[in-house]
């Protein structure tokens, strides 16, 4: 982990290279996170894997409800030579949750990127192929949104059996 | 019926290696009755020995509850628990149960052993239709017959898509469990003239029928995504 000055360091340098990009650090628990801006997260993400940070770890999405903008993703980086560890977390709302695609820089984002969309409808624009990866395709919803039900059948039991359908013997 | 027990030791001590004098008597007798010997009361006596009768159904279904031939197909943990069955301990072998069949068109029994999602359920119900009737299903488990602690969204009990004949509880069940709920099921099938599910459970009359042009093969299917003989989503 870059501590909390090194983090700063590095958030000033990716501030000079686009003023706009970094909206914020956080360093809690001995973890560094970088707050970018959703259309410069390619920009971010790529200044930081000339810095070293040349493996995407994890890619997912959060559900920060009821704060707003409710959804997240996070990317979380590592520098397998210093063996250093950062996150990159943006903020998206809603009603159109439109994120760039990292599968430019990380092939490998291509995946969770689709598992982000599948559960919390996050769009990856550029993404060369945006499926439901874990749901059914005619699954409507997104299922890990906090304002999604959690679901489930009425069970049958054999005090409830005569509401079911067909006869049971 | 009567259980005989007696305590094992050579079965003839004055002559060892040889079989009971009785079993050579009879051995005789089969001999002679085969050869138009045996007539009159002797002929009487060796049919009443020798024949059981039965009716046709009762016959069919002793022999396919002993020898039912359990799917191969594991869904989650309930899977390990349903292997050990076969193995030295539980040994279904006993009952004729042990042959696991890799094929639904061999099959006559499918132990859904784990969770069902949604995704998942209509490979099962495919297979369950693969199967020759007769055919049983037994849902093993808490996911499978209640969704246990997946009750969610991505869950189905097996109820709402298949028939099934058994239920074992449990979170796993334990594999005396399991061959709780096979020893059940055989009882049940002893006592069942062999009928399919759709007659077992009053069903006949509700199948499903492909939309015209479908079952033909005029129309393309709308599950069908890929055009006849493009292998590429394969």
């Amino acid at each position: 982990m870059p501590d909390a000055t090194g983090l700063e360091l590095t958030a000033h340098e990716l501030r000079d290279h686009s003023a706009e990009s970094i909206l914020g650090t956080d360093f809690q628990r001995g973890r560094a996170v970088l707050l970018a801006a959703p259309d410069h997260i390619t920009d971010v993400l790529a200044a930081l894997m000339g810095k070293g940070y040349t493996f995407l770890a994890s890619l997912h999405g959060v559900d920060y409800y009821p704060e707003e903008p409710r959804l997240g993703v996070l990317y979380e980086l590592l520098d397998m030579h210093e063996v250093d560890r950062i996150t990159v977390k943006i903020r998206v709302g809603i009603d159109d949750p439109r994120v760039p695609t990292a599968t430019g820089l990380f092939p490998g984002a291509e995946f969770p990127e689709r598992e982000v969309y599948d559960m919390f409808g996050v769009v990856f624009d550029g993404h060369p192929d945006l499926r439901r990866i874990l749901m059914p395709e005619d699954f409507e919803g997104f299922p890990q949104r906090r304002d999604f039900p959690v679901g489930g059948e009425p069970v049958l039991f054999t005090f409830n059996e005569e509401q079911s359908y067909g006869k049971w013997q | 019926m009567e259980v005989k027990r007696e305590v094992l030791g050579p079965a003839h001590p004055e002559q060892p290696g040889q079989a009971p004098a009785d079993f050579r008597a009879r051995q005789l007798l089969a001999r002679d009755m085969l050869r138009g010997d045996l007539e009159g009361e002797a002929l009487e006596r060796f049919v009443e020995q020798s024949i059981m009768t039965t009716t046709l159904e009762k016959a069919v279904s002793w022999s396919q509850g002993n020898s039912l031939y359990p799917m191969t197909f594991g869904l989650a943990c309930c899977a390990i628990e349903m292997m050990s069955i076969v193995g030295a301990r539980m040994d279904i072998a006993r009952f004729g149960w042990e042959a696991f069949r890799a094929s639904p068109r061999q099959a006559d029994l499918l132990i859904l052993s784990g969770r069902v999602s949604v995704k998942m359920a209509p490979v099962i119900r495919r297979i369950y239709d693969q199967m020759l009737e007769p055919r049983w299903a037994i849902s093993m488990g808490a996911c499978c017959s209640s969704m246990g602690v997946f009750n969610n969204y991505a869950l189905v009990p097996s109820d709402k898509f298949m028939p099934i004949d058994v239920h074992v509880p449990g979170c796993p069940p334990r594999p005396e469990a399991l061959m709780h709920g096979i020893l059940r099921l055989r009882s049940k099938i002893h006592g069942h003239s062999p009928d399919g599910w759709r007659e077992r459970y009053d069903a006949v009359g509700t199948e499903e029928v492909l939309p015209a042009g479908e079952a033909d093969g005029t129309r393309e299917a709308a599950i069908n995504i890929f055009p006849g003989g493009d292998t590429a989503g394969a």
